[in-house]
């Protein structure tokens, strides 16, 4: 599964986007980010707030309960702040 | 997903500046029909919490960004009698003065073209995927989501799901 990072959150990981295989088990966006934050110091300390952070699978905004098993690309990203 | 927009209506990602007045003007250009045109320009600003900036730096999610506010153009279109609707925002570094993003409306009456223009930066405030970092003298800083935006979003009610 691909993920990508963007802003803060691709800085604290260190790079902006990576394949992973996600253990059987994790299912949601919600339990995808807690397993990242058990990947090493800087997963941790970039999903320490999950509250904070948003999501998109295949580009398309969910939330932290939608299921991941269809999904191409999910993306983790702070709140946004264009226009 | 959505299907394309009608010819009338665009969205553009871009890194160069663009000509907000222009852009405006070709909303217009050989018709008769539209009787107001409302234009909006967000412009980088030199001073942030009274401080001077160098300069800002917009990074975005390159396809979502374009597929989430063509989405909610649709949605403006379903909403409003508009007939004409341009959206641009830069990404990259961008310096004070410079404009960063433009929504320009257009009707054959102000107030689908005021209307639709705010619901449109209320949502992409809100839902496009962009951030914006500030350059300052002695670093970088990634800039705070604001409360007020997310409430601004929220009084167009019908979700944008």
């Amino acid at each position: 599964m691909k993920l990508r990072y963007f802003a803060w959150i691709r800085e604290r990981v260190g790079k902006a986007e990576e394949d992973v295989d996600v253990p059987a088990g994790v299912a949601t966006v919600g339990e995808l980010m807690a397993w990242l934050a058990s990947r090493g110091e800087e997963y941790a300390h970039a999903f320490d707030n999950p509250k904070v952070i948003r999501a998109a699978i295949d580009r398309t905004h969910v939330k932290p309960q939608t299921a991941i098993k269809d999904a191409g690309e999910i993306a983790f990203f702070p709140p946004m702040t264009g226009g | 997903m959505t299907g394309p927009l009608p010819a009338t209506f665009n969205v553009r990602i871009q890194r160069e500046p663009f000509d907000a007045a222009a852009e405006a003007a070709k909303l217009t250009r050989g018709r008769t029909d539209v009787g107001a045109v409302v234009t909006f320009t967000g412009i980088c600003r030199g001073v942030e919490a009274g401080e001077p900036i160098a300069a800002l730096t917009l990074e975005h999610y390159s396809g979502m960004a374009e597929a989430e506010i063509e989405r909610h153009v649709t949605e403006a279109i379903g909403r409003w009698p508009l007939l004409g609707v341009t959206v641009i925002h830069r990404h990259g570094r961008i310096a004070p003065g410079e404009d960063i993003m433009m929504v320009a409306t257009a009707s054959s009456h102000r107030q689908a073209a005021f209307a639709a223009a705010e619901f449109l930066m209320d949502y992409l405030k809100t839902r496009a995927p962009f951030w914006k970092q500030i350059e300052k003298a002695d670093g970088k800083i990634w800039v705070d989501a604001k409360e007020t935006d997310d409430a601004a979003a929220g009084r167009w009610s019908a979700p944008v799901e």
